[in-house]
């Protein structure tokens, strides 16, 4: 009788690091798409990553990979120097909603606009995680976070922020697309479009755009299983999963 | 079907119960031992694991390896 190895770590992963993320935080599962992505595609020499601020500020840690810490939600720009001057290196970004819906609205929007050869993972738990729970732009109506302690309202707050329609509406953008952590059959998926996203950089294809839907079971109150199906009847309706871009 | 097994390495786990809930086949569960940073990790309790990979996907950690058996 003898053993094959179907599921393993992928070498990009750091084996010996604990991660710093709570218990079932769907970061770390987002983390391991982006290194077997990077593994399958062979270009762990190659790749820069572009660490945000929030909850994966850390990411450098637990990536076998050259890394830079960008200011918040200046990742996008940090990302553009390094490809101009290292046009040969595959640059990718990972940014919170926060990071990159908040105080990085500009430098996101305009980076995509600009069209180069960009991979961009943008993680949506839609709250701040980092820094305790407050609303994010992507934060949804109804929903509580610390600064909207009786649910986020229309009138008070303005509406949640689709970033994959609003960057979709640009001519920049090769391929975007919305995917999800819920569940094993979406993860599935996530994975196959996190790595069409580097691929497309590989094969100089211009701008992708990855948004991931993930949770935050600490802000959001629940335990890690309930957190995706608040995940599932919640963010899906309202951020729709799918293809809104793609250049073939 | 394929016959499998899944190894978890024990002091990687937070016990977020994830992969519990994916299983197919529920042959997961969250153990009564404690390891060093005082969470109970996962173990296979019992057999018919199908080796399908889906708890590894699953885990945010990087916790488990899932081996086929080959008769
Ligand atoms: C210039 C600046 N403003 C504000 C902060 C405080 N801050 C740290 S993380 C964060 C938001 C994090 O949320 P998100 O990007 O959604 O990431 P998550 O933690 O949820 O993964 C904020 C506002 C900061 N570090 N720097
Ligand atoms: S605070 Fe939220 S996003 Fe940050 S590690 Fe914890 S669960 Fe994840
Ligand atoms: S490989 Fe599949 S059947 Fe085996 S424990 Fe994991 S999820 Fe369950
Ligand atoms: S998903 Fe991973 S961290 Fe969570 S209980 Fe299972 S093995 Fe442990």
């Amino acid at each position: 009788m003898s053993e094959t190895k179907v599921f393993g770590m992928t070498p990009t992963w750091r084996r010996d690091v604990h991660t710093h993320y709570c218990p079932g935080c769907t970061h770390g599962v987002a983390h391991r798409l982006v290194c077997e992505a990077i593994d399958e595609l062979g270009i762990r020499d190659e790749a820069i990553g572009i660490a945000p601020v929030g909850c994966a500020v850390l990411i450098h840690q637990y990536m076998d990979l050259d890394f830079i810490e960008a200011a918040h939600g200046r990742a996008p720009a940090v990302a553009y120097g390094i490809k101009a001057v290292r046009p040969d290196k595959i640059v990718f970004t990972y940014q919170g909603d926060g990071d990159l819906a908040s105080i990085g609205m500009g430098e996101i929007v305009h980076a995509v606009n600009r069209a180069w050869p960009l991979t961009v993972v943008f993680i949506n738990n839609a709250i701040y995680g980092m820094t305790g729970g407050q609303m994010a732009p992507t934060t949804l109506l109804g929903q509580k976070a610390t600064t909207c302690l009786s649910g986020r309202t229309a009138e008070a707050n303005g509406y949640p922020v689709r970033m994959c329609e609003l960057l979709a509406t640009l001519e920049g953008p090769a391929y975007i697309e919305r995917v999800a952590l819920s569940k094993p059959q979406h993860i599935l998926k996530a994975k196959a479009a996190i790595k069409k996203a580097f691929e497309n950089q590989v094969n100089n294809k211009g701008f992708s755009f990855i948004e991931v839907l993930s949770t935050c079971p600490t802000n959001w109150g629940l335990r890690p299983v309930e957190a995706c199906q608040w995940l599932e009847e919640n963010m899906i309706p309202y951020y729709p999963l799918g293809v809104f871009k793609d250049f073939e | 079907m394929a016959k499998g097994r899944v190894e978890v390495r024990e002091e990687f786990c937070k016990s977020c119960g994830l992969c519990v809930a994916a299983c197919p086949k529920k042959v997961l569960r969250i153990s009564d031992s404690i390891n060093p940073r005082g969470y109970r990790p996962a173990e296979q309790f019992q057999d018919g694991c199908i080796a399908c990979g889906i708890c590894a996907r699953t885990c945010p950690d990087v916790v488990l390896t899932v081996y086929r058996i080959d008769e």
